[in-house]
């Protein structure tokens, strides 16, 4: 049995009695084994913790998830101003701000970039800004600069707004969308994916864009016709696009709510070069919801100064020039060329739908509750 | 013997006993403080901020939680969801577990390492994999809408509740065979034996010997299924469509879109308190129902089938789990080698040859790295936590232990976003100014991943008879050795099967990760969420690139462990 050929297998026991002080020595030996295992874990963690703590000269920007910018243009800052920029990735736009108004005391970072006009009014509630006004704001559209205080600053801008597959359209010799109340016709049912705005921050915009457009009392009534014209709503952008839109994947869905600067990607990300656009966007007056992205100091920063050289930086041409390719998304300043791929094939919206951050953040879960009531219960 | 020497034994058994149980709080100290560090001070000091914001009590931000039927509602589903889960994943995985428990054939350690698989892919990519596979464009409606001439595709499967039923079986499905497999190799096969000589039918032997003597192993199996389906928040939300909530995510849209923290403090409670009951009846249960029949664990009773109908037993097995678990990989396989335009290794390419400057950008081979680096850190700090943890569970008698056992469960059924957040405001000053460090990632990672490890490793630690420890005591073995010569060849396997879980946990980014802020290093699920967030042909099929390369890294990594497993069986373990 088992047991015999455990017990004689070995022989490695010593078979005679087992006095204390053994039991204690051996049990001495276990804890030192115990001890020095985590003392070295701590020694490692310290060093990893340290390096740090005791690094050079450097200033830390917090941000979301897409960020993104050239190495090169980041390099020149640096070594323009004898310093290490750290970024550091804290989930989507909403999480990355709840991280930085609940560090507040003690923040993490010099400069927060991210905020945008959805989430402005929390932002500014929160009191996690300190005023900069920037001399390069002069080269910003008065109509981006929605903090007369200057605690927020505009980076960059994106029209949320339809995306249509032209190739469906023409297939089908169906007219393709140009206004929202196109999507609730009978020809167009089934046809549209969109995000849910609880979850998803193009949702949350495209929900607005509908709010601005038939006002409090008309959006419900456009989400009920949408409902019964078979809307699907997705969780998320990546999942509404590369998994139910028909350009971008084997989804069945030719309408997506995303950017009007999503076709001038799809155009610069082909396979092959492509001479014309998959994807068209619908920017007709009333019909979008520009995104606008702010970049702050945040309170409490040990480095003001270098926070406003970096915060100059980030407004500036150069920063400014670098941001379509990397974010796909609009520079703020007027002054920033756009590369041939945007001028070719993207679009921006003459006349988008507004509404008022204030209006946005005080009512965000009265008209999500009730888009969800409408919607989806 | 003589009088003294009767009393001086009497007198050393009794220090004896007292010293063992001095060490075996010296062993739970480490685990206990690392929850006490990790996880209760953060979790503590999010709820008491978030309750308390300036000192005060709002009740009124919570109000709705009793006088709105939605959170009931929530809470329903959550729990039916998983439940419903749980059972199906037993029921499809059990089989597998007596195929990989009780037999040996070849390509079983491969087949194995691909059936855990699932367990790491981000679900952005689970969904992509059974789109490929059951989409309303995907490969069966193809096949039947060419084969029985319809005009429509047949199977609709999305946005519904057997969508994210499937895919929560797709992901559990190796734990339960893992760890019931496991566990059902090291039975005394004498026992049965025994059963059958004295005339019991194979069904009988099953229901009335074998059944019981799992019940450990299935109980822990189904313990970890239920707990993960119940904070399941990506599956729901991508695969079961925004039509239904967990409440891991409604505390994500409270305190990430609505920024209501006390609502998300409050839910948070009632998702640990509910696993928490929960896992305290079972550890309860479980502490009863110890059985202590085992077999040489180094050994194991696993054999070669002989007779057809066995053999038949394990095809018919193995061919539904590759059509379960293996099919919805090769779509992504296949979906990461087709472009527009045929066959293309053009996305491969473009991974390592990529034109992007972006600051961000990372070799495959060091997202990879990355990867494997925390991977091997979390699973080195899980393993030894959870065996200590372990250690003292299965050695405690006193009525606490239940208590402790369902303490050391709480980090898998706590939420992320909340953890996260804890962090945020806890581990901001020296010496634990670990909030921006990436320090805090294999940490974060090891917390979710050591519940894994002590219930892959309890089961087997219980079922040691003390009779055994005790003979060895008597021969004069310390308890380190009784601990190192007895105790560690029997629970090996299981072990083995926690590090494994523990690896994938990480490699998966697995929940409070996510929502760990953390400067510039770039994991494989961090690349293919990059690839994934902007539009374009080459985005999409570099990130089906980049999750088939986890894939492969994580199979290989599987079947590694796997072959040392094989390879200590062989060597044996000298004792």
């Amino acid at each position: 049995m088992t047991h015999n050929r455990l017990l004689t297998g070995g022989g490695f026991f010593i078979v005679q009695h087992t006095p204390l002080h053994v039991i204690l020595n051996s049990m001495e030996e276990t804890m030192n084994r115990i001890s020095r295992f985590f003392g070295s874990l701590i020694v490692v963690l310290a060093v990893l913790a340290g390096n740090n703590a005791f690094a050079e000269k450097s200033i830390t920007v917090m941000t979301h998830d897409s960020f993104n910018i050239s190495k090169e243009v980041i390099s020149h800052f640096e070594q323009e101003n004898g310093v290490t920029v750290r970024f550091l990735k804290s989930g989507d736009a909403g999480a990355a701000l709840v991280q930085a108004i609940l560090s507040k005391e003690n923040p993490l970072a010099d400069v927060f970039y991210g905020v945008d006009n959805t989430f402005f009014s929390r932002a500014i509630d929160a009191d996690i800004f300190q005023p900069y006004a920037s001399p390069m704001l002069a080269g910003v559209p008065v109509s981006l600069q929605l903090d007369p205080q200057y605690r927020l600053l505009p980076v960059d801008y994106g029209d949320v707004c339809l995306n249509y597959d032209k190739a469906w359209f023409a297939a089908k010799g169906i007219a393709p969308p140009s206004d929202l109340t196109d999507l609730v016709r009978p020809e167009y049912k089934g046809l549209t994916v969109v995000q849910n705005p609880a979850t998803s921050s193009p949702g949350m915009a495209f929900l607005l864009a509908t709010i601005g457009k038939f006002g409090e009392e008309g959006y419900l009534d456009f989400w009920m016709k949408m409902r019964k014209n078979q809307v699907l709503v997705a969780g998320g952008w990546e999942d509404a696009y590369f998994g139910h839109f028909t350009a971008a994947s084997k989804g069945d869905r030719p309408i997506v709510v995303s950017y009007a600067s999503s076709p001038p990607a799809a155009v610069y990300y082909s396979e092959k070069p492509l001479s014309e656009a998959p994807t068209a966007a619908v920017v007709t007056a009333d019909n979008a919801f520009r995104q606008i992205e702010f970049v702050g100091i945040l309170k409490g920063t040990k480095s003001p100064e270098l926070a406003a050289k970096l915060v100059d930086f980030m407004l500036s041409v150069q920063f400014q020039e670098d941001i379509p390719l990397q974010m796909f998304v609009f520079p703020a300043n007027s002054n920033a060329r756009l590369p041939d791929v945007f001028v070719q094939h993207a679009v921006v919206a003459e006349q988008p739908a507004i509404v008022r951050p204030a209006a946005i953040e005080a009512n965000r879960s009265i008209w999500v509750e009730a888009w969800t009531d409408v919607v989806l219960r | 013997m003589s009088e003294v020497q009767l009393i001086a034994e009497g007198r050393g058994k009794h220090c004896g006993d007292r010293s063992k149980h001095l060490l075996r709080w010296l062993l739970f100290s480490l685990p206990l403080l690392f929850l006490a560090l990790f996880y209760f001070y953060p979790l503590t000091k999010i709820v008491l901020l978030s309750f308390l914001p300036e000192g005060s009590w709002q009740p009124e931000k919570i109000s709705r939680l009793f006088s709105s039927t939605v959170y009931l509602r929530i809470l329903w589903f959550t729990t039916w969801q998983a439940a419903l889960s749980t059972l199906i994943t037993l029921g499809l995985a059990l089989p597998g577990a007596y195929v990989f428990g009780r037999y040996t054939f070849p390509g079983k350690n491969l087949i194995q390492a691909l059936l855990t698989v699932p367990f790491v892919l981000p679900t952005v990519v689970t969904a992509a994999a059974f789109r490929a596979l059951l989409g309303q464009n995907g490969l069966l409606n193809g096949w039947l809408m060419s084969g029985f001439d319809l005009s429509s595709p047949p199977i609709r499967i999305e946005q519904t509740v057997y969508f994210f039923l499937l895919a929560h079986v797709f992901y559990n499905y190796s734990l339960v065979l893992r760890i019931v497999g496991g566990f059902w190799a090291g039975l005394d096969p004498d026992v049965r034996a025994a059963a059958r000589m004295l005339g019991a039918s194979p069904w009988q032997t099953f229901r009335r010997i074998t059944l019981p003597l799992l019940f450990p192993a299935i109980g822990s199996a189904a313990l970890l299924v239920f707990i993960f389906c119940f904070t399941s928040f990506g599956v729901v939300l991508i695969l079961g469509g925004p039509g239904y909530a967990t409440i891991e995510v409604e505390i994500y849209r409270q305190a990430v879109q609505l920024f209501n923290l006390p609502m998300a403090a409050a839910l948070s409670l009632v998702q640990i308190a509910v696993n928490f009951l929960l896992m305290w009846l079972y550890a309860r249960l479980d502490k009863r129902s110890k059985t202590t029949f085992y077999s040489d664990g180094a050994t194991g009773s696993a054999m070669q089938p002989v007779l057809k109908s066995q053999k038949a037993w394990i095809g018919v097995n193995v061919v539904f789990m590759v059509i379960l678990l293996v099919s919805p990989l090769m779509a992504l396989v296949m979906r990461s080698v087709t472009g527009e335009y045929g066959m293309t290794f053009a996305y491969y390419s473009a991974l390592f040859t990529t034109q992007t400057r972006s600051v961000f950008f990372v070799e495959p081979i060091s997202a990879v790295s990355n990867s494997i680096g925390f991977g091997v850190a979390a699973m080195l700090i899980a393993v030894t936590l959870g065996l200590l943890a372990s250690t003292f569970l299965a050695s405690a008698r006193s009525k606490g232990t239940s208590l402790w056992d369902a303490v050391i469960m709480l980090p898998l059924a706590t939420s992320a976003v909340t953890l996260g957040f804890g962090y945020i405001i806890t581990l901001n000053r020296p010496p634990l100014n670990l909030r921006d460090s990436i320090v805090l990632v294999p940490i974060a990672h090891a917390l979710v991943a050591f519940p894994f490890v002590v219930r892959c490793i309890l089961p087997s630690l219980r079922r040691i008879p003390q009779s055994l420890r005790e003979a060895a005591t008597l021969l004069g073995a310390s308890p380190f050795q009784v601990w190192r010569y007895v105790d560690l060849p029997i629970i090996m396997r299981a072990i083995l099967v926690g590090s494994v879980f523990a690896f994938s946990i990480s490699l998966g980014e697995f929940g409070a990760s996510a929502f760990v802020t953390r400067p510039h290093t770039p994991t494989m699920p961090v690349a293919i969420f990059r690839f994934l967030g902007q539009p374009g042909d080459m985005n999409y099929g570099q990130a089906m690139a980049m999750s088939t390369i986890l894939m492969l890294v994580t199979c290989s990594g599987f079947w590694m462990i796997g072959r040392f497993d094989s390879l200590r069986k062989s060597v044996g373990t000298g004792v």
